[in-house]
């Protein structure tokens, strides 16, 4: 008697569970269907990018296939050979590392001070440079532009790194603030009465201690000046030209040479996405203000 | 040198945090602050440190000013109630953290370092993170790193209380052999009774920014100076309630007693009676007054049992040994003996302890 109601009690939650399996695998497939056309949307232009980097201009206008026809690698080719592309790489990484350099610097003292000490204004100033962000950059075309002419500093790597300041070091120094005040005001106060110095306190003790976090604002200014194209264009002409305005640009005499300006995007998208791979873990982070 | 404070206060948006402090730490002394969270244990630990500076009064190691030195240029040891340690450094490098700073040989850090985490029991991890340590093996190494300081003033700042209850005991322990052969000034502060009776030498009560009460452990408690040093220095607080002593009787929760010994000789009129918890029994004896009251609550922690009861309209606590517990709500009856009472003015100032030798009137 008890085993028979045993094996009832069994088949009576088996069917339940089966059913639930069957639905859950369902659900997994529509979520998966889901993604795939997402995904697709997504990385389709970039596909095409590829591809078209990959072609001659003439099969490009001629073909609509998938895959491209005689691929090959000339357009790499010639804007590594041809000084006239790659110096405008060279001109790129110039300021925006310059630009990187300089936000952080000025930031990372700017943060700390924000993070430990109470002084008057302290939140307003801290919201204020926030503000700088939401202001466009095209209003500061004008001023930057003939502040740079003035001071001879245009088309030089100089004046587009300091104009993206305007916005990197608000961000630099938010981002730092939120990763600095996760640190315990309790360690400064013993890496005093240890007797460390302020200078030495801050480098061998402090910053070790927020290294993902200057990982991560480093990643933001770089990829924020990397992308900007206002601005540096303005300010640069033939010297310093960027890749981001070659790119915009490049109308030879034959009209547009599309598969050169597909393989410049390409080129153009690599360097972030190295970026991205070294601070994939606290790319969340970086976007919460480091405040997670 | 001594340290000396005078009349020193901390006030913080306008709110007094410290007023008034009068001390004196003797080089080689073991001083304990008790006294209830928010009771400023720990600004008065940080103006000690120079961590912050005082509102007013003045502050001095002998003849030489402390107030303004900043921090680094002092010579003393701060440890926290977190665990603060250096987190990118290994337990070796975070005790000769300070040593480097002070200049010392490699073979002197060395030595010191070792001979550091030998005492504290943590020499076997030197090679490691302050994350690979447990909680209790973290607050080892801040205290490691203090010690190796050998700073004239040594700060603790509530170490035990974020440990559970072994280490606590175990560390408790350890630390009082490491004070015991310390050289230099110590303070530390506890929420704790009973810790500040283990720790022993000399307690500092206080309350609400003030210094209630300096003196030995034991003779703070045996003699508290007032019904709130009485009150902080119990766990759980001394019953407190009214009295009053006429014609050689003694009134008090509608009961009538015979005047005990220890409080003849003194004023008539109202007064404050104190009562330790564990003074209170469920026996009849000769000289005992019976009260009978209502159980409000009784908590069982372990090994004793605390029976809250309403008597009298006031609010009364008996801590028994054993468990005993009884539902809220029954009758209960207790017993206590007025030789067992301290008397406090209605000022709260003590008159006269029980078991005083000598009568002492107020």
């Amino acid at each position: 008697m008890v085993s028979d109601a045993n094996v009832t009690s069994l088949a009576d939650a088996a069917t339940p569970r089966s059913k639930a399996r069957s639905s859950g695998a369902r659900r997994h497939l529509v979520g998966a269907m889901l993604l795939g056309l997402f995904l697709t949307f997504q990385m389709l232009p970039i596909y095409w990018l590829v591809r078209m980097s990959l072609m001659k201009p003439a099969d490009i206008m001629a073909s609509a296939d998938f895959l491209p026809k005689a691929p090959s690698f000339d357009n790499y080719m010639t804007i590594f050979t041809d000084p006239t592309w790659y110096n405008t790489y060279i001109n790129s990484l110039t300021y925006v590392i310059l630009n990187s350099i300089i936000s952080l610097s000025v930031a990372l003292p700017a943060a700390y001070a924000f993070s430990r000490y109470k002084f008057i204004g302290d939140k307003h100033v801290f919201f204020w440079l926030f503000t700088n962000r939401m202001a466009p950059p095209a209003v500061f075309l004008l001023p930057f532009f003939q502040l740079y002419s003035a001071v001879g500093l245009f088309d030089t790597p100089f004046a587009v790194a300091l104009a993206h300041c305007l916005f990197n070091v608000p961000l630099a120094v938010w981002i730092l603030e939120g990763f600095m005040s996760g640190v315990p005001k309790e360690i400064d106060e013993t890496a005093y009465v240890d007797g460390y110095s302020f200078p030495r306190f801050f480098i061998t003790i402090f910053l070790p201690l927020i290294r993902a976090g200057i990982g991560v604002t480093a990643f933001f200014c770089f990829m924020f000046s990397w992308i900007e194209l206002l601005l540096a264009r303005t300010l640069t002409s033939v010297e310093a030209k960027p890749i981001v305005v070659a790119m915009t640009r490049a109308v030879s005499a034959s009209g547009l040479d599309w598969g050169l300006l597909a393989a410049a995007g390409v080129l153009t998208i690599l360097p972030g996405m190295a970026v991205i791979w070294f601070v994939r873990n606290y790319i969340a982070k970086g976007f919460a203000l480091g405040r997670v | 040198m001594s340290i000396v404070l005078k009349g020193v206060g901390r006030s913080v948006n306008g709110a007094a945090w410290l007023s008034d402090i009068n001390l004196t730490l003797e080089p080689g002394g073991l001083y304990v602050i008790l006294g209830r969270t928010l009771a400023g244990k720990t600004s008065l630990l940080r103006i000690l440190a120079g961590l912050d500076r005082p509102s007013r009064g003045e502050m001095q190691d002998g003849a030489e000013n402390l107030v303004g030195v900043p921090v680094r240029k002092r010579d003393v040891a701060f440890v926290y109630q977190q665990f603060v340690n250096y987190p990118s450094f290994t337990v070796y490098d975070n005790i000769a953290a300070p040593l480097r700073r002070q200049r010392l040989d490699r073979a002197e850090i060395d030595r010191r370092v070792r001979s550091v985490a030998e005492i504290v029991h943590i020499d076997g991890f030197l090679d490691r993170l302050p994350q690979q340590l447990s909680g209790g093996q973290q607050q080892r190494l801040a205290i490691a790193r203090a010690l190796a300081k050998r700073a004239h003033l040594l700060l603790l700042d509530e170490p035990l209380v974020n440990l559970d209850y072994k280490l606590r005991e175990e560390l408790r322990a350890d630390l009082r052999n490491i004070f015991r052969d310390a050289e230099h000034t110590v303070v530390y502060t506890t929420t704790e009774p009973d810790e500040a009776l283990q720790i022993g030498g000399t307690t500092i009560v206080l309350h609400e920014g003030r210094v209630l009460q300096i003196g030995p452990a034991a003779e703070v408690h045996r003699n508290p100076a007032s019904t709130t040093v009485a009150e902080v220095f119990s766990d759980p607080p001394m019953n407190i309630f009214e009295g009053r002593i006429e014609e050689g009787l003694l009134a008090f929760a509608g009961l009538r007693a015979p005047l005990p010994f220890h409080m003849q000789g003194g004023p008539s009129g109202p007064c404050r009676l104190g009562l330790p918890p564990h003074r209170i029994t469920e026996t009849a004896a000769p000289g005992r007054v019976q009260l009978t009251g209502t159980v409000t609550l009784a908590e069982v922690d372990g090994s004793s049992t605390f029976t809250h009861f309403e008597a009298a309209g006031g609010h009364w606590v008996m801590q028994r040994d054993g468990i005993r517990p009884k539902p809220a709500g029954s009758a209960c009856t207790v017993h206590l003996d007025p030789a067992d009472f301290f008397l406090f003015g209605t000022d709260g100032m003590l008159r006269t302890a029980p078991g005083a030798r000598t009568r002492k009137v107020a």
